[in-house]
């Protein structure tokens, strides 16, 4: 347990480092999110704008 | 001409979505691979101690700020000599994750150079001409959305982007020109790295795992720029074409008369 808490104390300087790893994966993964949203919520309102016009439509299998 | 032949979004999409789930794996992996080395595998710096680790998310994302501007410079040039549409799309999707890692690479030096430099910020050429960065790819993203027509956006965005480009070898030559508090390059040198493998491993492995993670946000943003283009496309011709009730009521009123 001891080892545990020496080794997120990091030398003391543990609230620096760990911030910095914290705040690359919240941006990263906000990022991400923000993407996907932008890629789903073009995708619907494509696809409710080309339902007579099938070859504008891009299938949702291809999202990721 | 390979250019040329990607210039078609539907021939784009269809390589994008061979790419991306390969990005997406080389991500995942790359990170774990790269937390294990940088946060349980590698030892503390001599002098710095374990504050070094910051170093392994701090120097790849300063090298993908870096990255990011080069790419979509080089996107927006080949957007405006060539009208290449999907290059204009990829300097679009490029920014924001560009600006993302620029906001990183100040985050984390500033928390790196509080215990080392016993400062959050100092106004040296490094630091500034990094901020100018952050502040370029605002500019860009700003600009490509404040017209009405998306083509004069891009084009005035382009613009900002290339002439913007200057700062990036300025960043890049800031610590051998000026003298700064920030060290010098120490992996990419004329003489080989000066870091030790144990610290160079988690470092690449990071980077890698960075530009993976762009390739697969890069390709997913595309895609949806695409969207927005056929989106914009087909509201044109709804209202050119005009309300369904419009368009009908001369046909039937020509009926009555007949």
């Amino acid at each position: 347990m001891e080892q545990l808490i020496s080794y997120f104390q990091m030398g003391g300087h543990g609230s620096f480092i760990w911030t910095s790893y914290g705040m690359v994966f919240l941006v990263l993964a906000l990022l991400w999110l923000q993407s996907r949203r932008f890629v789903r919520n073009s995708q619907t309102e494509l696809d409710g704008l080309a339902v007579d016009r099938p070859h504008y439509q891009t299938s949702k299998k291809n999202e990721t | 001409m390979i250019l040329h032949k990607y210039a078609n979004p539907a021939r784009f999409l269809k390589l994008a979505n061979a790419i991306q789930p390969w990005a997406a794996a080389a991500t995942i992996g790359l990170l774990l691979a790269g937390l294990y080395f940088a946060l349980l595998s590698s030892p503390g710096d001599y002098q710095q101690g374990e504050t070094v680790r910051i170093m392994y998310v701090h120097v790849p994302a300063a090298w993908m700020a870096m990255f990011c501007y080069t790419a979509m410079a080089a996107a927006a040039a080949i957007g405006l000599i060539w009208k290449h549409p999907v290059a204009e799309l990829a300097a679009r999707a490029t920014a924001p994750i560009g600006a993302c890692f620029t906001f990183l690479a100040l985050f984390t030096g500033s928390l790196w150079g509080k215990p080392m430099w016993g400062t959050w910020w100092v106004w040296d050429a490094r630091l500034t001409s990094v901020l100018i960065l952050f502040f370029l790819y605002l500019g860009y993203m700003a600009l490509s959305n404040a017209f009405d027509d998306p083509a004069r956006g891009s084009k005035a965005s382009s613009i900002l982007a290339l002439v913007g480009f200057v700062n990036v070898p300025i960043i890049k030559f800031s610590v051998d020109w000026w003298n700064t508090l920030h060290q010098p390059a120490s992996v990419i040198k004329i003489d080989g790295p000066a870091i030790h493998s144990s610290m160079l491993i988690p470092l690449i492995l990071m980077a890698f795992a960075f530009k993976a993670f762009y390739i697969w946000v890069m390709l997913m943003r595309i895609r949806g720029e695409i969207n927005e283009g056929k989106i914009r496309a087909l509201r044109l011709r709804q209202v050119h074409a005009g309300p369904p009730s419009r368009t009908n009521a001369p046909e039937k009123a020509t009926e009555g008369t007949s």
